[in-house]
């Protein structure tokens, strides 16, 4: 039976890494994700979990000390923000590139520069090269579900990639919620016991990890890497029918509200959701056909099926939560974009990049968007591409 | 058991020939000197700094190693041999492993003295049961000889040249050694390759039998970086250990222990003479540098011995 319960996002996912009972968790602060690994330390004082909770001396040894936990034949475990993340940089390529499955929360804040401890997307949006599976979450009980499945997913053969369970700093990890909690032994038995073919500390026959690979052979190498994140699309769709089983609620790739006769149409990650979609309901009450597309896989990209679900509308707008200074758009915009190239009739696509640094975004916004798109629709003349939305223009 | 070194010769060897690291280097020598401290039914787990140790001895398909072995990163060997212990220590509780395996990690002095020092110190600290080989050659070799905080001063590296006026590296060697001793770990020893390896086998086995966090130092002479003959790798260490330039010590549990003393010890210029990399030293005009080579030497080896007291 499920359980009803009231938590934040960071205790939710916290909960989930006590459910699994991980082996080895790499913990240094971060906020706003540093409520994670305090949750799961008290569980570890209570001898509530098994796990070894290695408290290191930076985000860098905290990958380390997780690649080589998972290389040993372990589960591991992280979870980081930012400025934590980008400085696991060079272990987040090691990690995918052994194809070793570890889990990070991560929780979404904006890349210091200056510093700023809000809500954006731009650490995880600049390691979406990196090799690892994106989960997103709009709220809490998502981000929750997402961690839950995350294993399943990475650890699967096919696919033996690392997995980043990303909610948004502070809107989701801090505001509690109601949620609705698995059995513990019902998440045991989703996630299952970790059973890699090849460990480290398998005594009769000792492995070597992470050789210098030459020229011969780094090509392939990549190849497999990239094959496999082909591999995880249908395991993903596969985990969530799974998960859908024990939990009653269903995953995709993305949600598609309202979108079924959308004339104009928003995509976008996260927690936005929640207000794009009251905006939503509130113009579907007078009469205007708009849609919404929250994408919750965002590698790998689910291309075809995001073009399939914008097909219908003569419009789209493409949110981005995190600026990647190409001078043309941001990265979601770049992915959905080239989707929509290959459809016969594609609409005419606009990109705002929203909301860094935390800046809120309201109903009022997204109406405002709305509008814009009909009257692109209309007139069939997009205008300026590159948008940014919500920011002072004059003073500053 | 008295120490035999054809008895330990003897053993299988655990570190494949064949690897690709150069003739007269001394990383090969340390790795297999700690390999072979290890009771043959004992495994091992080896972590690797990224170094010339580990371009040439895992390139794939290829491997030198005979335990299972991981190379993540430059600067991490710390933590990710603590990663590894870490997962050992929960899956023997949890009753998934029942041999015996102990966590060797080696560095080279760049891997260890300086990009990886914050990842080995989190690791000494945090208390791992492992032990921490540096093998010391005293510049970053696999890069082409640029200058380490290990690298002596004067000495001629590739970023740290002779020139018209800079002579060499302008910075006294930093003492790694005694840094890990502040943490008060187990067990810190210096050692390098003299005589019939005697004490670099005991205290390799100490390093590797004592329960908790372990640190070896060890001198590896580097031909091509030092610029001496193949053949006179030996002869070089035992002139590093009797000038007192790299003295043989351990701290158990905080204690300093001096492990040699030379019966004569002799003038630092004997063991600069034999290198290549200290040549502009011995130029006429000069002088002043072996004098302040020798002076350094000598305030390192008083303290050394007041601390032996
Ligand atoms: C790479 C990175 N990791 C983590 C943080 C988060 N962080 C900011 S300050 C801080 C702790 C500072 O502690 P300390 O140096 O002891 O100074 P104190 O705050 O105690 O004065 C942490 C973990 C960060 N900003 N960047």
């Amino acid at each position: 039976m499920a359980r009803k319960d009231r938590m934040s996002g960071n205790e939710a996912v916290a909960f989930a890494m006590k459910q699994i009972n991980p082996d080895v968790m790499g913990a240094f602060p971060i906020t706003p994700s540093t409520e994670i690994p305090q949750y799961f330390s008290t569980y570890v004082a209570n001898g509530e979990v098994d796990t070894e909770f290695v408290a290191v001396e930076s985000e860098h040894s905290a990958m380390s000390t997780c690649m080589a936990a998972q290389a040993a034949g372990g589960r591991a475990i992280t979870a980081t923000s930012s400025a934590g993340m980008a400085l696991m940089w060079e272990m987040l390529y090691v990690t995918s590139s052994a194809r070793l499955p570890v889990t990070m929360a991560l929780v979404n804040r904006a890349l210091t520069g200056p510093i700023n401890i809000n809500n954006d997307h731009s650490d995880s949006m600049g390691a979406r090269d990196s090799g690892w599976i994106q989960l997103y979450a709009e709220t809490n009980q998502e981000a929750y579900d997402n961690f839950v499945q995350a294993m399943p997913i990475g650890e699967n053969k096919e696919v033996r990639l690392p997995v980043m369970v990303c909610q948004d700093g502070f809107i989701t990890s801090h505001a509690v919620e109601n949620i609705e909690l698995l059995e513990d032994e019902t998440v045991k038995k989703f996630v299952g016991e970790y059973e890699p073919e090849h460990y480290l500390l398998k005594k009769e026959n000792p492995l070597a990890v992470g050789p210098y690979d030459i020229s011969n052979y780094y090509m392939e190498h990549k190849k497999q890497q990239a094959e496999a994140m082909k591999h995880a699309k249908p395991v993903i769709l596969e985990v969530a029918r799974r998960f859908e089983e024990i939990s009653g609620r269903s995953y995709g790739f993305f949600e598609a509200f309202e979108m079924e006769d959308a004339e104009v149409a928003l995509v976008l990650i996260g927690s936005s959701a929640g207000t794009a979609k009251e905006t939503v309901k509130q113009l579907r009450r007078e009469g205007k056909k708009v849609g919404l597309v929250k994408v919750r896989v965002f590698r790998p990209f689910p291309m075809e099926e995001l073009a399939e679900a914008l097909k219908v509308v003569k419009a789209v707008a493409v949110m981005d939560k995190a600026e990647s200074f190409s001078a043309c758009g941001g990265p979601l915009f770049a992915e959905v974009r080239s989707a929509l190239y290959d459809l016969e009739n594609r609409p005419k696509a606009i990109n705002y990049v929203y909301g860094l640094g935390g800046r809120d975004i309201c109903v009022e916004d997204f109406a405002m968007i709305y509008d814009q798109l009909f009257e692109i629709g209309r007139t069939g003349v997009a205008g300026e591409i590159y948008r940014h939305f919500g920011q002072r223009e004059q003073e500053v | 058991m008295a120490y035999s070194l054809k008895q330990q010769v003897s053993k299988p060897e655990r570190f494949a020939g064949g690897h690709r690291l150069c003739a007269g280097c001394g990383a090969g020598l340390a790795v297999r000197g700690v390999l072979r401290a290890l009771k043959p039914e004992d495994k091992a787990v080896i972590t690797n700094a990224t170094s010339c140790l580990e371009v040439s001895s895992y390139l794939y398909p290829y491997t030198a190693w005979q335990d299972s072995y991981i190379h993540s990163a430059f600067e991490n060997a710390g933590a990710t041999a603590g990663g590894v212990e870490a997962a050992y220590r929960v899956l023997k509780k949890k009753g998934k492993i029942n041999d015996t395996f102990k966590f060797i990690a080696f560095g080279g002095d760049g891997g260890t003295y300086d990009i990886g020092l914050q990842s080995l110190s989190g690791a000494m600290e945090r208390g791992h049961d492992m032990v921490y080989v540096c093998y010391d050659n005293e510049a970053y070799m696999n890069t082409g000889i640029q200058r380490s905080s290990s690298t002596p001063r004067f000495t001629d590296a590739t970023t740290t040249p002779v020139g018209k006026v800079i002579p060499g590296k302008p910075q006294n060697k930093k003492d790694l050694t005694a840094i890990l001793a502040a943490h008060n770990i187990p067990y810190v020893a210096q050692t390098t390759f003299i005589g019939n390896f005697k004490d670099f086998h005991e205290k390799a086995e100490k390093a590797l039998y004592t329960e908790g966090p372990a640190f070896l130092n060890v001198m590896s002479p580097c031909p091509r970086g030092w610029r001496y003959e193949a053949e006179d790798l030996a002869e070089i260490c035992k002139l590093a250990v009797d000038t007192c330039v790299w003295p043989l010590f351990e701290v158990e549990s905080g204690v300093w222990k001096l492990n040699y003393e030379p019966k004569k010890k002799l003038p630092v210029e004997d063991y600069l003479k034999k290198q290549g990399r200290f040549k502009h030293m011995f130029k006429a005009g000069n002088e002043w540098m072996i004098e302040e080579a020798q002076q350094f030497v000598d305030e390192k080896w008083e303290s050394l011995l007041a601390r032996c007291k």
